[in-house]
């Protein structure tokens, strides 16, 4: 501690090293949350469902999504990204997942949400096992932290079915 | 800085840093405020720059007893034969 450039140079470490315990405990408090969130899609419509010329099934529908995903924040979160995926079984894959739409809430504020949409990416099955197909509508979401560890969970909701015709 | 003074600097700023890093964390985990948690803590880290890091009096209340000059020139540096750090021995106050 004999000079100014010493103590300076001390003094940064243990204070950066001291950020970076800090850091990892507001993290970790993260564990303490126990969120409760909630929400239910609605399919309205569907709007187009046929097969491409590459063979593949597409489907075009409406929906309303309600969710409430207020109590995933924390003062440790700077954003959620949600997601809503089609998840079926056909005879080729045991697990289809198909990304329909997908969103970043930016604050509790926005958290509790209520969106009336066509799905934003496509749903192309991988050949033509959709019709009359039963599929799961499930929401995903990402907690992604200002600092530390980011968690992710779902929710899972059945019961959807596809025509037995093309549209 | 003297040696007392350095021990203190480095004893006060540890001190005064992990205090300052647990106020930040208690405040921003009540309210809320991850942002608040930073301002406090940033705010402690520069009050310790400006308290232990310029060579402040109060640093230097033990200093050290440094030999005059021309004392120093009276007691030659020891060489390495025996018989000359003897005599040195005697000739020392």
């Amino acid at each position: 501690m004999h000079s100014f450039g010493y103590r300076a140079n001390a003094l940064l470490t243990f204070a950066v090293t001291i950020l970076a315990f800090i850091c990892a405990i507001a993290s970790f408090s993260d564990n303490l949350n126990t969120p409760t969130p909630t929400s239910t899609v609605q399919v309205l419509n569907i709007n187009r469902f046929q097969k491409k010329p590459d063979g593949d099934d597409e489907v075009s529908m409406t929906f309303n999504i309600s969710a409430n995903l207020q109590s995933l924040f924390t003062w440790n979160t700077k954003q959620v990204f949600v997601f809503l995926a089609a998840e079926y079984e056909t005879p080729k894959n045991s697990l289809n997942q198909v990304s329909l739409w997908d969103g970043i809430i930016p604050s509790k504020e926005h958290a509790e949400f209520w969106i009336h949409t066509t799905n934003k990416y496509r749903f192309i099955d991988q050949g033509s096992n959709l019709r009359g197909r039963n599929f799961n509508l499930t929401l995903h979401w990402h907690v992604m932290p200002k600092t530390g560890k980011m968690f992710a969970d779902k929710l899972v909701m059945t019961g959807y079915r596809l025509p037995q015709a093309y549209r | 800085m003297d040696w007392q003074g350095q021990k203190l600097a480095e004893q006060l700023m540890q001190i005064i840093l992990v205090a300052f890093a647990v106020v930040a964390f208690l405040t921003g985990y009540v309210l809320g405020s991850f942002r608040m948690m930073l301002l406090i803590y940033a705010g402690g880290v520069v009050l310790t720059t400006l308290i232990t890091v310029p060579n402040w009096p109060f640093f230097n209340r033990h200093p050290l007893k440094w030999l005059d000059p021309s004392e120093a020139a009276k007691h030659p540096k020891p060489q390495a034969a025996a018989a000359t750090t003897s005599k040195k021995k005697a000739t020392k106050k």
